[in-house]
């Protein structure tokens, strides 16, 4: 039930190149998209995927080639020019106003006015309503976006690019950030939208998702252009293996579980937000060794409060944490990695995890810098320090191999094993992972999953706390869900049903 | 009876005349703060335009080319503040600084080419009218120096201050100028990929800042008083500045806050007249003191425009 109409090619990109300086971040890329067609972009992350679509968005120019809009030849000097041509993008971090309504947001930048430039939001509100009736996007034109849900959210950005008559829809990353729930309703979303004559480019590296909504598939690698495929006709594996250049395994291989003694145990947690309102709300939870416990949850429910007060960060308004039996709650952050052994990987790398104009060494030390031998009578050792950083990079593989290099200069993955060498390399009694592979590509996440249970094999525990419902899923060994700062269900990992979760999650009852 | 009647006029006026330089200048912040660009210069600005005003006023003898003029002088310095703000992304707050420093010293230099070595300038020969006079004079419907003309029959530049808090507030939320300006102090890059020349906006809302900073200055030297002299502005800027932080960014808080400090000069002037037993120099001090006060209470609740101060560069994407 495709609508596509191959007689109208709505969007060519002939042979584009695009460089920054000497770097080639698009070699000559293909792509053609067909009226009604839902065409998805797929590459890992740096492979050029969104470099490509802002060159068809006006935001860079291609250095080379030709785009062909509707069979004319073009030139998008900027996003102006691209609305003018029908083109829309949604971006994967929202261009929204916070303090403004739907409509607001919306109009911006094409407003409705009477005269002397006076916005006419009435009229605005009618036409943002008729707009989100006729593709099924529901939404009310007069919520301030600060509000309103991120699936609403990004229905906004969905319909300010229809609000400007765009024919052809740019989606980066659309899902990362929706609740299974939600991504099945912009799946509907995007069948309404092909069904109504509109172009689709959809940029994802998640495979089903390509499997489940995408006519065509561009596989971008490097830069480089690999194929276009008719997704019909090929599996998820062929997808990936063309996306990595290489076999990939997307089953973590595991062990059968030993499940240990418990380790760590909360009861009837309570933390506060910087709002002062209790995000997490009566929490209760236990965590054993050998065992990887996964958090499923929407981003917001307590989640960064949960982490936050474990880890020493944030005051605990009410409850207990103990470990091993013996009450640790309200410890300072020095005490919980040094004294209590639990150590983090930060839910944001580059705030939290690392220092980012700190060389590799230097990262890798910062919790165990005062130490022998790292530190002698209040002075760094240099030497044992990089020759500890050389071993470190060898044995996690932190790629390239110079301890010299600034964290900021790593590729996002090889932030993250720097994160992993320093916090595994401690063997820590228990290791919180929260969100360990956001933003990180497959072969990247592989490696990061790798390590989780290589600890649980170890026979420690593992605390993960993702908003990926299938890594979750993957990964752990018990799965709970959290839900407004509580733990609303409890399920073994084995033999799970996903939409069980996903219900959990959005606050229904299984 | 009669007599606290005529105090509290008394009081009142005074407040209206000395909020009246603050409102101006502090619209000027509000415009542009909300479009994301700190501009703590506004006291050089305030600074310059007093000088401007009084000395166009002095050789014209118009009191409202002075006013003008004193607006466009703090454009002027509103324009260096965005070619190094939004132009080549320099630090706001130093410019500002800078702003400060220029706007004074200039204002200090022209005024001893002008007048003789002098940092202050000869007093002009006519002020801004008081537009209802012919309501309060001797035998008109009401009283002279009664509790109506203490408080109604003020320089016109009282009435146009609360005018264009007004069309300030109007622009700023009920039209596309305004809802631009406001979207580009909260994200300029939604902004940006919508179109919006976020340079033009900010430039736009600087200079904008810049000329009402004047007239305020203006409303010091041509108004409330009749000269322009080097401790003139001392702080009003500041205090404008304070005012705008108070009203949470908001044209009718920033003119609320304005009152509240007119208030503390109008009592100041009221208990020094009076002859209380404290000494003046420490009465002065009220209006630094509420200040310092009002915004340690305040701080915290207040939310500035999301992008404020944050340097938007469209060519590092």
């Amino acid at each position: 039930m495709t609508a596509i109409d191959f007689s109208q090619k709505i969007v060519e990109m002939i042979d584009v190149v695009k460089k920054f300086g000497d770097f080639v971040a698009n070699d000559r890329i293909n792509l053609t998209v067909h009226k009604g067609e839902v065409h998805s972009l797929l590459g890992e992350n740096g492979a050029g995927k969104t470099t490509l679509v802002n060159c068809l968005y006006g935001l860079y120019r291609p250095t080379q080639g030709r785009i062909r809009i509707k069979g004319q030849e073009v030139e998008i000097s900027d996003p102006n020019a691209a609305i003018q041509l029908g083109i829309g993008m949604v971006h994967q971090h929202f261009m929204l106003v916070d303090t403004f309504t739907v409509t607001q947001n919306i109009i911006l930048g094409r407003e409705t006015t009477k005269m002397m430039g006076v916005l006419d939001i009435a009229r605005a509100e009618k036409k943002v309503a008729e707009i989100s009736e006729r593709y099924g996007l529901a939404i009310n034109p007069r919520d301030k976006i600060q509000d309103i849900s991120v699936g609403s959210q990004q229905r906004v950005e969905i319909l300010k690019a229809l609000y400007r008559g765009a024919e052809i829809l740019i989606l980066d990353e659309p899902t990362a950030v929706l609740t299974p729930q939600e991504i099945q309703e912009l799946v509907m979303i995007i069948r309404n939208l092909t069904q109504e004559g509109k172009s689709i480019i959809i940029i994802t590296h998640k495979l089903h998702e390509i499997k489940q909504v995408a006519d065509y598939c561009t596989i971008i690698r490097r830069g480089k252009f690999i194929d276009t495929v008719e997704v019909d006709k090929v599996t998820e594996q062929e997808l990936a293996s063309m996306m990595v250049g290489r076999e990939v395994s997307f089953a973590v291989e595991k062990k059968a579980q030993q499940k240990g003694e418990q380790i760590l145990a909360i009861q009837d947690l309570v933390v506060k937000d910087n709002r002062g309102i209790a995000a997490v709300n009566g929490l209760n939870l236990t965590l054993h060794k050998g065992e990887i416990l996964g958090i499923a949850g929407v981003d917001g429910n307590g989640q960064s409060e949960l982490v936050e007060a474990l880890t020493g960060l944030r005051k605990v308004a009410g409850g207990s944490i103990t470990l091993r039996g013996k009450e640790i709650t309200g410890s300072k952050p020095k005490e919980v990695i040094n004294r209590w052994n639990i150590r983090t990987i930060p839910e944001d790398r580059q705030k939290r995890g690392l220092v980012m104009e700190f060389d590799v060494a230097e990262n890798l030390i910062l919790e165990t810098y005062h130490d022998t031998p790292f530190s002698v009578r209040g002075m760094l050792n240099r030497d044992k320090i990089y020759a500890y950083a050389d071993h470190c990079t060898q044995v996690y593989d932190i790629r390239p191999t110079n301890p010299y290099l600034t964290a900021k200069s790593l590729s996002g993955g090889n932030q993250q094993k720097v994160i992993i060498a320093r916090e595994v390399s401690n063997d820590p009694e228990v290791l919180i992972a929260s969100q360990p592979t956001r933003g990180l590509d497959v072969g990247a996440i592989e490696y990061v999953h790798t390590a989780l249970v290589n600890q649980r094999d170890r026979g420690k525990a593992v605390l993960l706390i993702s908003f990926e419902l299938d890594e979750v899923m993957n990964v752990s060994d018990r799965i709970a869900v959290i839900f407004e700062g509580k733990i609303v269900g409890i399920v073994d990992a084995i033999g799970v049903d996903e939409n069980e979760i996903g219900l959990m999650m959005a606050g229904g009852t299984p | 009876m009669e007599a606290i009647i005529k105090d509290m006029g008394f009081i009142i006026g005074t407040t209206l005349m000395y909020s009246t330089p603050l409102m101006f200048t502090s619209l000027g912040g509000v415009i542009t703060e909300r479009s994301g660009v700190v501009n703590i210069g506004l006291e050089g600005m305030m600074f310059f335009g007093a000088f401007v005003g009084a000395t166009v006023a002095y050789y014209s003898q118009s009191p409202w080319l002075g006013f003008v003029c004193a607006g466009l002088g703090g454009a002027l310095l509103g324009l260096i503040h965005a070619i190094a703000c939004v132009s080549f992304a320099a630090e706001q707050i130093v410019s500002g600084i800078a702003i400060n420093f220029l706007g004074s010293g200039f204002a200090l230099f022209l005024s001893r080419l002008f007048f003789d070595g002098a940092t202050q300038t000869l007093t002009i020969p006519k002020k801004i009218p008081l537009p209802f006079s012919f309501l309060f004079g001797e035998g008109k419907l009401f009283q002279s120096a009664g509790f109506m003309d203490l408080v109604f029959n003020r320089f016109a530049t009282v009435y146009l201050a609360f005018f264009l808090v007004a069309v300030v507030w109007f622009v700023l939320y009920k039209t596309k100028i305004g809802m631009r300006v406001q979207a580009v102090g909260e994200h300029p890059e939604a902004a940006d990929t919508l179109g919006i020349n976020v340079y033009r906006i900010r430039y736009g809302a600087v200079m904008t800042s810049g000329f009402f900073a004047g007239l305020g200055g203006a409303a010091m030297s041509i108004a409330v008083v009749s000269r322009f002299s080097n401790t003139l502005i001392s702080g009003h800027g500041f205090i404008a500045l304070a005012a705008m932080i108070f009203g949470k960014w908001k044209p009718q808080g920033a003119m609320l806050a304005c009152l509240l400090f007119g208030g503390a000069k109008g009592v100041e002037i009221y208990l020094g007249a009076k002859g209380f037993p404290v000494p003046s120099s420490l009465l002065a001090m009220l209006p630094y003191i509420l200040t310092i006060i009002v915004l340690v209470g305040v701080v915290g609740k207040t939310t500035p425009p999301a992008a404020i101060g944050r340097i938007f560069d469209k060519s590092g994407k």
